[in-house]
């Protein structure tokens, strides 16, 4: 089959590799229908996630057809008409792989299962506990092969997939699998009550549902900050923010000003490691981060650390891998603020927001702006990377 | 919580025999630990076994191990760990004392067989198709709560270890700790030791430990073993 195989920093190349078969009684093969690129996958594409090795397969945002199922998939816990789980199912996949039965996955906190990371040795040295695997992010992250590619093994499918109805086009459903999910739990971490107003840094896919989300839930206004002027225009036409370009005016103080010198109740960070800064703090960290003194540029926590009203919230979806620097930890524990963050629980998640989508409360498809064949996927990313084009997001067609 | 007197009376009760049993394993537990220290599992082990928790059946033993050292015998391999399953200690226990089904989750076993209540052969891989066999006996076995082993006289590998179920607060499932104690032998058999157990010993019972957790809680080891990369062709 073609798979998109990770070379070096910054270059990704379309391969042809063996097609993925059975490993495990609770397995399913997927042939893959669309796979989209992943604002996190440009921290592998840029080489800033660590255990990545050459000619991994690399993606984690998936939907497609079950070719092949194992023995021990049966009575499926999630998903539409969940009894058993057939060849020519249409299915969406959550990114992050759960067992279903430990602890963890049995409180719905999906992203930490125990058992799904064949490789935990190596992340309970660096982060002292193992979390769950997600497919095609390093091998820190368990090593599973991943989504850019004709086919895929999905483990544990009893639990790990959600079967979707045959009649809408794939970009109703595909970001179900990741982007949606991560939105939503960032909003649902932000604990929202009625008349606050959400700060969200990042109007990629993430930050889109992100919005969105908050004001299902309730929040009285949103406001997205980026650099970009075809995203911002993106949070204003379709999630109905206020918005911010950090740079053309300080993104603390507007929101200061916007919010009757309080700040915003809750900040959702849907940047991550790679965040843009301005200025001499911006330059601090780039220089840190390529002489790899700190892995993780915090540009976008520092802000919001400061920008935050007194006992607001920070809810951190961007990822983070190793270690960050000079964060102002004084503002944090001073003004009483809650944080809270995590990979997304897309089990947890995935049949409501489907419930959504099929209600037509929700239509995800707008944040799309790029369709190519899977063998253009180094373009992709070139593109999605240098923001050419004004790329937003980019869905790959096996 | 509201409670009669009658009820308050029977969980104290309960509490305080539960304890109790508990203060003895853990006891002998310490005992164990301490041995450790000194420098030999199996002292302790025995002295645990022989229900007396003997001091000196420590130190003795670890007299010989510095005559060991002294003649120029490698120090013993000591490694401890210990992993939480979402499953009964009754359940965990049973699994484990069939002794013959080790090697689905020891990586590094190729069989065991047992012969009789006590005693039972092991055979590891080693490197080059090579490997290693000892005999084994069962020290003490308490049910769902203990098991103790050693290698009997003429082992390639003397080893001894125990391994402990114990019940987690909450609904957290079973603590299962591993102490295991390797002494390296000498001549050619070194080599294949230091190879077999010589690079993170404590790596290699972690793993194994966690691949008992994913079977028994997910009924299959999580893999990528035969999965396509750029790499595999």
């Amino acid at each position: 089959m073609k798979a998109v195989c990770w070379q070096s920093a910054n270059e990704v190349r379309v391969e042809t590799v063996p097609d993925p078969t059975i490993l495990n009684p609770r397995d399913a093969i997927i042939k893959i229908t669309s796979t989209a690129i992943c604002g996190s996958d440009l921290h592998i594409y840029g080489g800033y996630i660590p255990t990545v090795q050459k000619g991994d397969i690399i993606g984690h945002e998936f939907m497609g057809e079950v070719v092949e199922v194992g023995s021990g998939v049966n009575n499926l816990k999630v998903g539409v008409d969940a009894k058993r789980l057939l060849p020519g199912d249409r299915v969406v996949v959550p990114s992050t792989i759960g067992c279903g039965h430990c602890n963890y996955c049995r409180r719905d906190m999906w992203s930490l299962c125990d058992n799904s990371n064949p490789k935990g040795w190596m992340e309970e040295k660096l982060y002292g506990n193992i979390t769950s695997a997600i497919y095609g992010y390093s091998h820190l992250l368990g090593g599973y092969a991943g989504a850019q590619a004709e086919y895929i093994r999905v483990p544990f499918a009893d639990v790990g997939v959600v079967k979707v109805p045959p009649d809408l086009p794939d970009e109703m459903l595909l970001f179900i699998s990741d982007a949606i999910p991560t939105g939503y739990m960032g909003a649902e971490l932000c604990d929202i009550q009625p008349g606050d107003t959400v700060a969200v840094w990042g109007c990629g896919a993430v930050g889109q549902f992100a919005m969105i989300s908050a004001y299902m839930m309730g929040a009285e206004r949103v406001i997205a900050i980026d650099r970009f002027p075809e995203r911002l225009e993106m949070a204003r036409k379709f999630a109905k923010a206020e918005t911010i370009n950090y740079e053309d005016v300080d993104a603390g103080e507007a929101l200061k000003e916007m919010t009757g010198g309080r700040g915003p109740d809750a900040c959702i960070d849907a940047v991550g490691l790679e965040a843009h800064g301005v200025g001499l703090e911006d330059f601090y960290d780039q220089t840190k981060q390529k002489l790899r003194l700190e892995t993780d540029r915090p540009h976008v926590l520092r802000q919001m650390m400061v920008a935050a009203r007194k006992g607001g919230t920070l809810s951190i979806m961007g990822v983070y891998g190793g270690f960050v620097d000079k964060m102002p930890f004084g503002a944090a524990i001073n003004k009483g603020l809650t944080f809270r963050m995590g990979q997304m629980h897309g089990q947890k998640y995935m049949h409501r927001l489907l419930n959504l989508i099929l209600d037509g409360k929700l239509d995800p498809s707008f944040v799309v702006t790029h369709q190519l064949p899977l063998e253009q996927a180094p373009y992709g990313y070139e593109i999605f990377q240098q923001k050419k084009d004004n790329c937003i997001k980019v869905v790959l067609k096996p | 919580m509201t409670a009669t007197p009658g009820d308050q009376i029977n969980t104290n009760q309960g509490e305080a025999s539960e304890a109790e049993r508990w203060a003895s394993l853990i006891g002998g537990g310490a005992m164990v630990l301490m041995g450790l220290k000194q420098g030999s599992l199996r002292g302790a082990l025995t002295a645990l076994a022989g229900g007396g928790l003997i001091y000196q059946g420590v130190t003795k033993q670890s007299t010989i191990q510095q005559a060991q050292e002294i003649v120029g015998m490698n120090k013993p391999i000591k490694v401890e760990k210990t992993v939480t399953i979402n499953k009964s200690p009754e359940e965990l226990y049973r699994y484990w004392h069939d002794f013959e089904k080790l090697p689905t989750f020891m990586k590094h076993l190729k069989s065991v067989k047992v012969d009789n209540e006590k005693r039972s052969h092991w055979i590891a891989n080693a490197p080059l198709g090579n490997s290693v066999e000892w005999d084994a006996d069962i020290l003490e076995d308490r049910e769902n709560q203990f098991i103790s082993w050693a290698s009997v006289e003429g082992a390639d590998v003397d080893n001894s270890g125990f391994v402990r179920f114990q019940k987690a607060p909450g609904d957290r499932g079973t603590e299962v700790k591993v102490v295991l104690e390797y002494n390296p032998p000498g001549g050619a058999l070194a080599a294949v030791f230091a190879k077999l157990f010589g690079e993170e010993p404590e790596q290699q019972i972690g793993d194994d430990l966690r691949r008992f957790k994913m079977l028994m809680e997910a009924g299959e080891i999580a893999t990528t073993e035969g999965q396509p990369s750029g790499r595999s062709h």
